[in-house]
């Protein structure tokens, strides 16, 4: 018996066919068909690759825009935005508690004039963008489609996501604003809005690569996130929303982790569990309910600060899994990222190893090449078992929203992040450069290093627009943008008018805080 | 007999990762310390406040974001200012090596970049606070 540090699962060394028949005696489905275990296409990537999206954000507006139409020209196929912490907490650049971190993890955006220069010359008809973005998902989300009215881009056509996912927020990643019952809220405002305005536009992407990187087993990731999955839709129920009208443009995000075979299972069981839960338990009737598409990431946290060259390799075989599992987009990590945000270079080459899977490996194909496998069916459908346990565990709490609120699975992610550390201090796993094989040499790479002076010009920017603006209008939709949060109406018209007249995220997210107050969670260890 | 070695570990600014500072605080715990955990963004005033109310040895800060050359001298001097300069303060996180030597000068004791076993942060603390003990007296 051998054991696997990452997923706390024993596997054994041989498979075979009992294996196999016991796993797959429930219908397993051809490609294209319920429960989409080999995957939601009948003709795997033959019709359409997975579209290579890579995650970029820093600095000031101007930059990430350069940085968005060299990664286009490079051949990339959509947007994904990432916004500093400051956006991502709703403050401004000037708040005092964003000294220091103003355009440092992501692009620094704080009203519709920033958003205005990160989406020059960008065609917002025909790319697709993506937006990770989460307490203050409406308001950025908001900013995007005003961009589109000025330039006659119809709502209508838009595509991209929104991340939108605060339920991970509390759990893993921990950039929360309100409490956890107006945050859902909001989640289902943008849910009804949507599905009459924006139709195309994936409203959520319900994350468990957050969820994986603060500790999670895969097993854990798989469980949490498609629970998620369900609280948002008995949320989005309980609003008032007919299932198939908004839970076809839900969306999913994985993380793609060193454990090859587990990872490509995974992505099976989450279709095969995803389909039947929202079959079953909702009761939809649209097949586009049922069909789990989900984009992944590789694993940041399995990558290294030292002998950092070895990251383009696991970062290689990471995203292969995710090609194998039946990924409908894809991020690749940079070499550099156990260290600073990635430079253009190493960016670009996270970007050429994507290609070099589409194109040369010839791994596309073949729809779900590991269908049929006996340790894959095995595992398959052993992951499935599992995360059923954790649906049980979680319903017995009343629900996601009563278990983290209970710090439940805070707790037994905090738990498996200790044990995978310990596993490594043992000697138990192995980290090449890190616990086996190591070496002296300093990793001298290029590190990209972001200009203290961009604060200062975001200060000033912000400063500037406060002063130009009708500061009259804009107090006047934030008025009624927090009389609105009093009552039950939609939120998105009124931030959508605030966004018009200038106001920038602090101040939306600060109406809002005036109504619902800050989460505070209770540390624990 | 002495008393157990007391740590705060905090997570300043405004990054919610925190499960390197989770897991250090259960490391530092298991090999005998007395670890107080803030939580989350957490400001040098706040963070100096608990040490002072603490009565800690050692603060360890987990730094992620890129932030740490705004948050680690703001910390330092705030110490010093209430007669805590002779609390021993390390930094674990996403650190580059270009830095490391400003934060050195500064008075950070120890920088602890990823990759780094636990034992090797609750060795380097059980040595440095022994020795400034030893020396005091």
């Amino acid at each position: 018996m051998t054991s696997s540090a990452v997923s706390d699962r024993e596997a054994r060394p041989l498979y075979t066919a009992a294996d196999a028949a016991e796993a797959t005696r429930e219908n397993l489905g051809a490609p294209g068909e319920f429960p989409y275990t080999r995957g939601i296409h009948a003709s795997g990537y033959g019709g359409k690759l997975w579209t290579m999206r890579q995650f970029s954000g820093f600095g000031t507006p101007a930059e990430t825009n350069r940085r968005y139409h060299e990664l286009l020209r490079a051949g990339g196929t959509g947007l994904s935005v990432a916004f500093d912490l400051p956006t991502l907490m709703g403050r401004d650049p000037d708040h005092p508690l964003s000294l220091g971190e103003v355009g440092k993890c992501g692009v620094s955006v704080a009203s519709l004039a920033d958003m205005e220069t990160l989406l020059e010359g960008l065609p917002l008809d025909t790319i697709t963008t993506s937006m990770t973005i989460n307490s203050p998902a409406a308001m950025i989300f908001a900013m995007y489609l005003v961009v589109a009215e000025q330039r006659g881009a119809a709502w209508a056509k838009l595509s991209g996501t929104i991340q939108n996912d605060i339920l991970k927020e509390y759990i893993a990643q921990k950039e929360y604003i309100y409490p956890p019952r107006p945050s859902m809220r909001l989640v289902t405002d943008v849910f009804g809005f949507c599905a009459d305005n924006v139709p195309r536009w994936n409203t959520i992407s319900v994350s468990g690569y957050h969820i994986r990187e603060a500790g999670a087993t895969a097993l854990q990731e798989l469980a949490f996130t498609l629970r998620d999955g369900i609280e948002y839709v008995q949320y989005g129920v309980d609003a008032g929303l007919p299932v198939d009208r908004f839970v076809p443009r839900i969306s999913f995000f994985f993380n793609a982790h060193n454990d090859f075979f587990e990872e490509i299972a995974k992505y099976r069981a989450a279709r095969a569990l995803w389909a039947a839960v929202i079959r079953e338990r909702f009761g939809a009737r649209d097949e586009r309910s049922w069909k789990l598409r989900f984009h992944s990431q590789t694993a940041g946290v399995s990558l290294t600060a030292q002998q950092p060259y070895n990251n383009v390799v696991r970062t290689a075989l990471q995203a292969l899994a995710a090609v194998l599992g039946g990924t409908n987009s894809l991020h690749t990590n940079s070499l550099d990222e156990a260290l600073a945000l990635p430079t253009s270079e190493a960016a670009l080459l996270a970007l050429r190893t994507q290609q070099v899977i589409a194109h040369e490996s010839g791994v596309t194909d073949v729809v779900d090449p590991f269908g049929g496998s006996y340790y894959v069916e095995r595992l398959t459908a052993d992951l499935q078992d599992g995360a059923r346990e954790y649906f049980a565990a979680i319903d017995r709490f009343g629900g996601m929203v009563e278990a983290i609120e209970q710090g439940y699975p805070q707790r037994e992610i905090a738990d498996s992040a200790y044990r995978s550390q310990q596993a490594v201090e043992a000697g138990e796993q192995t980290i090449v450069g890190v616990n086996r094989y190591t070496d002296d040499a300093a990793a001298d790479i290029p590190i990209l290093q972001i200009d203290e002076q961009v604060e200062r010009d975001q200060v000033a920017r912000v400063a500037g627009l406060r002063k130009r603006r009708d500061a009259a209008a804009a107090q006047r939709t934030l008025d009624a943008l927090r009389r609105a949060a009093e009552g039950s109406a939609n939120l998105m018209p009124f931030i959508l008018d605030a966004v018009r007249a200038y106001a920038t995220v602090g101040e939306m997210c600060d109406a809002l805080r005036d109504v619902w107050g800050e989460y505070e969670e209770t540390p624990g260890v | 007999m002495a008393r157990p070695i007391r740590v705060v570990i905090a997570k300043p600014g405004l990054d919610g990762h925190d499960r390197g500072a989770k897991v250090i605080a259960r490391a530092l715990r298991d090999a005998g310390m007395e670890v107080i955990y803030t939580g989350l963004r957490q400001t040098p005033e706040q963070i100096v406040e608990v040490a002072l109310q603490e009565d800690a040895d050692v603060i360890g800060l987990s730094i992620l974001s890129g932030a740490h050359n705004h948050i680690c001298p703001r910390l330092v001097s705030l110490l010093r200012e209430k007669g805590l300069g002779d609390v021993l303060v390390v930094v674990g996180g996403i650190i580059p090596d270009a830095d490391v030597p400003q934060l050195e000068a500064l008075g950070i004791s120890g920088v602890f970049q990823p990759g780094t076993p636990m034992q090797a942060i609750s060795r380097f603390i059980e040595s440095r606070v022994q020795r400034g003990a030893s020396a005091a007296t």
